[in-house]
């Protein structure tokens, strides 16, 4: 079944991505907006959590209830989440329904009123977020692992600081609302049983006109130190390393992609072999990889009871070294059909083709066919990705634990 | 799409939703057996079983296992509930001969000595791992105290000490008794040759030995309505679950109740939300209905800050004595339809949706439902129904667990540990 993807961009900026599926009955919708909690001013963190709230209580003609009737009636599933760069909207529907979705849509993203009254209660939801991390060791430390390994602002975390959200009035989401959200680098992606000229036509009408909004500029700061434990009473030890990568522009992407699968796609993967089956040190250990535009990182987990914490920070270390001593090629095989069963079966998800479309026109500026995927897949080598791997070493770590003791984590 | 069923001699059920067009098959060995199912010396078996399986047979290590189902770009796994153990894969058309030569023969397992020893510790950093998740935690505790003396209160992981002292023969013995061909369904969905495939697992499982399955206390739970406190000074946030009776998975009153809990408490716009979201009264709260063999229970939990946590559980308890008392009205019942219609499409778009609702279906109701079924039995679900399911199942009988650090709460005293 050949792909059947459509591209347009109107003149104020805002990209239209669309990938008619013939054989299913609902669509999916996806916008990524470019105002990502790296916008947030030191002062207001977690300003870009409060503002994706509150964002959904009321727009257009609709009030907050009226809105969430709206969209529960169309059974939208739905989803606001604020990423690094982005704060993504996501819709899953019936392909029938799409349309009125996408008007709906329009007057969250245009016409938002931020009602002054809902914000106590928006900034309270801010606040126990913020608080729950806290019961939640294994996202914690992953969190303090972005924080600690890339410059600042690139790894701080959506939630912000309790200081910031208890400060937060209405008119600074309201500004930061008029600063950010702007058509310009904002991408909709549409995956589904849809009708290319209706929908580009009613794209063309609901965001043809939306003007406003400015490329921020992003000063990033030092490098942050690049050792952290958190000293916490815990059944289990969480580990949490990262190291620097290529990013998807990058020549070395794909082998870079496959050294991260050798160590971790699929049951037979290095670290789950080494960690779990051979030594039965944790159930969960897992390596991937994480990109921005300009830079990208391996992020390694395992969480694991503290006596055998140690020794399972030493395996998985020595395991991510030794990699450029040689890869077998049963070893590129697999992840040669993992790549590929995985790139078939997005296709039988509306979710993941709007996904994926996102993410490449965002690192790429274009969507990949399947068949650029699949060459470059096949082409892998032992050799290649040892190259790559001698090139782009695992070194030089980024290390948080979490749990009531430190790890000894060599230099 | 097309249904085909066929019966082994041993009494292996095979059923099937094939789609040519589809681009990918999936295949799932449904075992009718879980935590409901152990006595208390052996709590945690089945869960630990469904590891083991992995572990390797006469003709595969469990290097081996791993590299087969890598080798094939299989998408993989196995899970363990309170009344299943399945274990299924997703792969491309082409490799679904490889799939079953797999996944039948991992099914009759060695359980080698050393396996079980090395993979009895993974269980037990599987069991702390979930002990730092106090919601799971609670989950756990709270379906021991409502159900009570039902074994559907019983835990899928165990504790470290029941599995700690499990042996191998222990488990041999239950695999023995449990894993019989009769007690076995095979689902398959998507691009899959019937004919092909029925050949193959009778080549493979048609020797599995045969016998009678029994499973006891199949009955509805009377449900305890205790409240308990467990106070853990380690963790931040209060997390609430509140227990109702509710009806079983053969009942056809299951759809009415479905529709009743996205109304009470889906994620967006349920009275749930407005009582508690909305307002930023807590970090979150949602209602379930599940629904088992014999029984089913409505399950409502929120977390929040500590403090906020008796005047929470007070709006949750006066919302859950509203539906009773007045019910659900027209325009709830008819959203709750739209969403969950549109849920059941979404996710029966894939073969692997399908092979799971077929394969579930099979083991509990013996029945083929397509999507347009289920979708027509939702939409039949009248206020009538709804009313049935409340007076039948009292949504304000509750038993009430909450887990964190309150030392006190609702004038009842600390009684967990």
């Amino acid at each position: 079944m050949p792909q059947e993807i459509h591209q347009h961009t109107l003149p104020n900026g805002l990209t239209l991505l669309a990938e008619h599926m013939e054989h299913v009955r609902s669509a999916t919708l996806n916008f990524l907006v470019p105002a990502g909690c790296v916008n947030d001013p030191p002062t207001k963190l977690g300003v870009a959590s409060v503002l994706s709230e509150l964002i959904v209580r009321g727009a257009g003609k609709r009030d907050n209830r009226a809105l969430t009737l709206a969209l529960d009636s169309l059974g939208v599933d739905r989803g606001e989440s604020v990423l690094a760069i982005h704060t993504q909207f996501s819709a899953g529907t019936l392909a029938r329904n799409l349309p009125q979705t996408l008007e709906i849509y329009a007057d969250i993203l245009r016409r938002p009123h931020f009602p002054a009254e809902e914000m106590e209660a928006v900034q309270a939801l801010a606040l126990q977020d913020l608080q729950g991390l806290e019961d939640e060791p294994r996202h914690k430390v992953m969190i303090e692992l972005a924080r600690h390994h890339y410059p600042n602002p690139l790894g701080q975390d959506r939630r912000g600081t309790v200081e910031c959200i208890k400060n937060l009035t209405i008119d600074d989401v309201r500004g930061q609302y008029r600063r950010l959200f702007r058509p310009r680098g904002t991408l909709l992606t549409v995956a589904g049983n849809l009708d290319w000229p209706k929908l580009r036509d009613q794209v063309e009408r609901l965001f043809g006109d939306w003007q406003g909004g400015e490329e921020p500029m992003l000063t990033l700061g030092p490098r942050p130190p690049k050792r952290k434990h958190v000293a916490k009473e815990t059944a289990q030890t969480q580990i949490a390393l990262a190291y620097d990568s290529v990013p998807i522009q990058h020549p070395d992407f794909y082998a870079a992609r496959a050294a991260v699968d050798v160590l971790s796609g699929g049951m037979s993967s290095r670290l789950f072999t080494e960690v779990r089956e051979k030594e039965a040190l944790c159930y969960a250990v897992s390596a991937s990889y994480r990109a921005f535009k300009d830079r990208a990182s391996i992020f390694c987990y395992a969480g694991t009871t503290n006596e055998r914490a140690q020794r399972t920070l030493d395996v998985i270390l020595r395991e991510l070294k030794k990699l450029k001593d040689g890869i077998e090629p049963g070893e590129v095989a697999r992840v040669q059909a993992a790549i590929k069963s995985a790139l078939i079966m997005q296709q039988e998800s509306t979710s993941a083709r709007a996904g994926a479309m996102a993410l490449d026109w965002y690192y790429l500026g274009r969507v990949r066919g399947f068949e650029e995927i699949q060459t470059a897949i096949n082409s892998l080598t032992p050799e290649g990705i040892v190259d790559h791997v001698r090139r782009f070493p695992a070194q030089d770590f980024t290390a948080v634990t979490l749990g009531p003791k430190p790890l000894e984590i060599p230099a | 799409m097309t249904f085909h069923h066929h019966t082994l001699a041993n009494g292996l059920q095979i059923v099937g939703e094939t789609s040519p067009k589809a681009l990918s098959a999936a295949i799932g060995f449904f075992v009718r057996t879980g935590a409901r199912d152990e006595e208390p010396a052996v709590a945690g078996v089945s869960h630990f079983l469904e590891h083991m399986v992995f572990k390797g047979t006469e003709r595969r290590t469990y290097l081996d296992v791993n590299k087969d189902f890598d080798r094939i770009g299989a998408n993989y796994n196995a899970y363990t509930s309170e009344e299943n153990t399945v274990f299924y894969a997703v792969v491309l058309p082409e490799y679904l001969p490889d799939a079953i030569d797999i996944l039948a023969d991992i099914l009759r397992p060695s359980l080698r000595n050393d396996d079980f020893d090395k993979e009895k510790n993974v269980i037990i950093e599987e069991i702390n791992m979930y002990l730092d998740q106090p919601m799971s935690s609670a989950y756990e505790q709270g379906r021991r105290i409502h159900f009570n003396d039902h074994p559907l209160g019983n835990s899928v992981l165990g504790t470290a000490q029941s599995v700690g002292e499990l042996s191998r023969e222990q488990m041999h013995d239950y695999f023995a008794r449990r894993y019989v061909a009769a007690n076995v369904t095979v689902a398959v969905a998507g691009n899959v040759d019937w004919p092909k495939l029925v050949g193959m697992v009778e080549e493979h499982c048609g020797r599995w030995n045969s016998g009678p399955v029994e499973r006891h206390h199949v009955r509805e739970a009377a449900g305890s309505r205790q409240f308990q406190l467990v106070t853990k000074e380690s963790v931040t946030q209060e997390h609430v679950l509140l227990f109702s009776n509710g009806p079983p998975a053969h009942s056809p009153l299951r759809y009415a109740a479905q529709v009743l809990s996205v109304v009470i408490g889906d994620d967006s716009g349920s009275r749930l939300y407005w009582a508690l979201v909305d307002p930023g009264l807590v970090e979150s709260a949602d209602t379930g209905f599940s629904e088992y063999e014999g029984a089913g229970c409505f399950i409502t939990s929120f977390i929040c800050e500590p403090d906020g946590t008796a005047k929470n559980l007070e709006i949750v308890r006066e919302l859950l004595r509203d539906v009773q008392k007045t019910g659900i009205t027209k325009e709830e019942l008819q959203v709750a339809k739209s969403k969950v219609t549109s849920r059941e499409v979404r996710h029966n778009e894939r073969p692997r949706g399908r092979m799971f609702a077929v394969g579930m279906n099979w083991t509990y109701l013996k029945q083929y439902r397509t999507v347009d079924d289920e979708l027509q039995a939702f939409d039949a679900v009248t206020l009538e129904q709804v009313r049935e399911v409340l007076d039948r199942y009292p949504l304000d009988q509750t038993t009430t667990l909450a887990l964190g650090p309150l030392a006190k709460l609702d004038g009842h005293k600390k009684n967990g540990k």
